[in-house]
């Protein structure tokens, strides 16, 4: 299987805009091209694209505004963890030898439809996002005594965080006081403990070991990739852990011969609040029952190893573009190219990333 | 418009059933998802137990779980009752107009 890296890539602003979704696509995309050395058009051979938007055949549309005539080119949907699910598909091509260069442009519109799951009945006329993180919030407070406070610490740090992001949704600070004063979406969730559908594109570009140092001297491998499919519908999960990211990740684990001790910074899929709680636990990266008191030691002692980018609460969430976002976060961080918001000398780095409430999840390893 | 969609309309909760291995198929589908073989359409018990509760505004609604399988969310009646895990729910009224829609009744 050949080795697959992370080379460049290109990353918009994400905004309350209402831009054409084709519009977006190219921007990043224009940014990977314009940041990494070397690349011209006819060195790419997959373009995959990862959206929710219902527009058809945008792998071939934005193939050809960047003019590009690939040997593949696809979308990929799998709602909020669509980026990772099209890096996966990109870095199969190359692990395989199908292609050896692919470009992955995720994109999303503010008022994407991916944020409802039509098809899940169970959900009644109960079918927000909202909805589904509110069970989550009411059972771990039930099982686990979690205060509204210890929620708010996740909001106020990674709001806190995203301020040194310039391609963050939001750039304010919030206190404590603040988030758990916010207005109440329901009886158990604040405004400010939810990420925000927006509009934004990430763009990476995926190549094998043979042609990684012709487009950068510090390439990232990708070297664990985990995917677990519990369900779709969400009455079938359990409320108070995320077992498809406890699986995805050990699978990612494995992979990448590494363990959870060994990563240096995650980013970790916070649609919610109590979203970071768990998956800190469910990753192993703190043990069971400690995820409150351990996101509470990094807001106070300013650790940015969870979310140094924000999190999908302080950056925003277009949900085609997140995973890939991600990606470009712990990229940068291993090539010590974070700016402000860089950790010190990370080796390591996860990517967790998930959908309709953890019925699905994909984790990736990646390493300099 | 499906066998539970058609059943909604007219105000039953109904679910699919292995004809094969009797399995309770939810969410509902026209074949076993546990052998493929095709399914028969019954009416679901409405009588089930309350998983987990929340409120936004006046709207108390939260997930019920019937016959120990067919987990849905609903809006909620507490008619003045002690509202708690594990509590008894009657499924009141369910409908589909667009949306699927269910009510449950605290019982206890």
């Amino acid at each position: 299987m050949n080795k697959v890296a992370v080379v460049g890539y290109g990353n918009t602003k994400f905004t309350k805009n209402e831009l054409p979704i084709e519009t977006l696509l190219l921007e990043s995309t224009k940014q990977l091209f314009d940041t990494t050395k070397n690349l011209s058009q006819d060195l790419i051979d997959g373009v995959i694209v990862s959206t929710n938007d219902n527009s058809k055949y945008l792998g071939a549309i934005l193939s050809e505004l960047a003019g590009i005539k690939p040997k593949i080119s696809h979308t990929v949907e799998h709602l909020c963890s669509s980026g990772t699910n099209a890096v996966i598909s990109g870095f199969s091509y190359i692990a395989s030898g199908l292609a050896d260069t692919v470009l992955i442009t995720g994109a999303d519109k503010i008022d994407n439809p991916g944020q409802i799951l039509k098809w899940d009945k169970s959900r009644g006329e109960f079918n927000h996002p909202i909805y589904w993180a509110s069970m989550f919030t009411k059972a771990h407070k039930r099982q686990f005594n979690t205060t509204d406070e210890e929620l708010a610490v996740v909001s106020a740090k990674n709001h806190k965080q995203a301020i040194d992001n310039p391609n963050a949704y939001s750039h304010k600070p919030y206190t404590i006081s603040e988030i758990m004063n916010s207005k109440n979406v329901t009886d158990d969730l604040r405004l400010l403990d939810c990420s925000y559908s927006c509009s934004g594109s990430s763009s990476i570009l995926l190549t094998s070991e043979k042609t990684a140092k012709k487009f950068t001297d510090e390439p990232i491998w990708i070297s664990g990739i985990g995917q677990k499919t519990n369900s779709a519908s969400f009455t079938k999960n359990e409320l108070t852990t995320l077992s498809s990211s406890i699986i995805a990740a050990n699978y990612a684990y494995k992979m990448a011969k590494t363990t959870p001790q060994e990563i240096d910074t995650a980013e970790i899929h916070d649609a919610f609040s109590v979203c970071e709680l768990m998956a800190v636990e469910d990753l192993s990266l703190t043990e069971k029952n400690t995820g409150a008191s351990y996101v509470r030691n990094l807001f106070n002692t300013e650790d940015r190893k969870i979310n140094p980018r924000g999190g999908l609460i302080g950056a925003g969430h277009p949900l085609g573009a997140t995973g890939i976002a991600q990606i470009i976060e712990i990229t940068q961080q291993l090539q010590n190219k974070a700016a402000k918001r860089q950790i010190s000398d990370p080796k390591k780095g996860l990517v967790h990333n998930m959908s309709a409430a953890a019925t699905s999840s994909t984790v990736l390893v990646l390493e300099s | 418009m499906n066998q539970f969609d058609a059943g909604l309309k007219k105000g039953n909760f109904i679910t699919s059933e292995c004809k094969y291995c009797a399995k309770i198929v939810w969410p509902p589908s026209d074949y076993c998802d546990n052998c493929f073989n095709g399914v028969t359409w019954r009416k679901v018990s409405l009588y089930g137990k309350i998983i987990e509760w929340s409120k936004k505004g006046n709207d108390i609604f939260c997930i019920s779980e019937f016959e120990d399988t067919i987990r849905i969310i609903g809006k909620l009646d507490i008619k003045n009752k002690t509202l708690g895990s594990g509590k008894l729910v009657k499924l009141s009224k369910c409908s589909v107009n667009g949306k699927c829609k269910f009510f449950f009744t605290l019982m206890e």
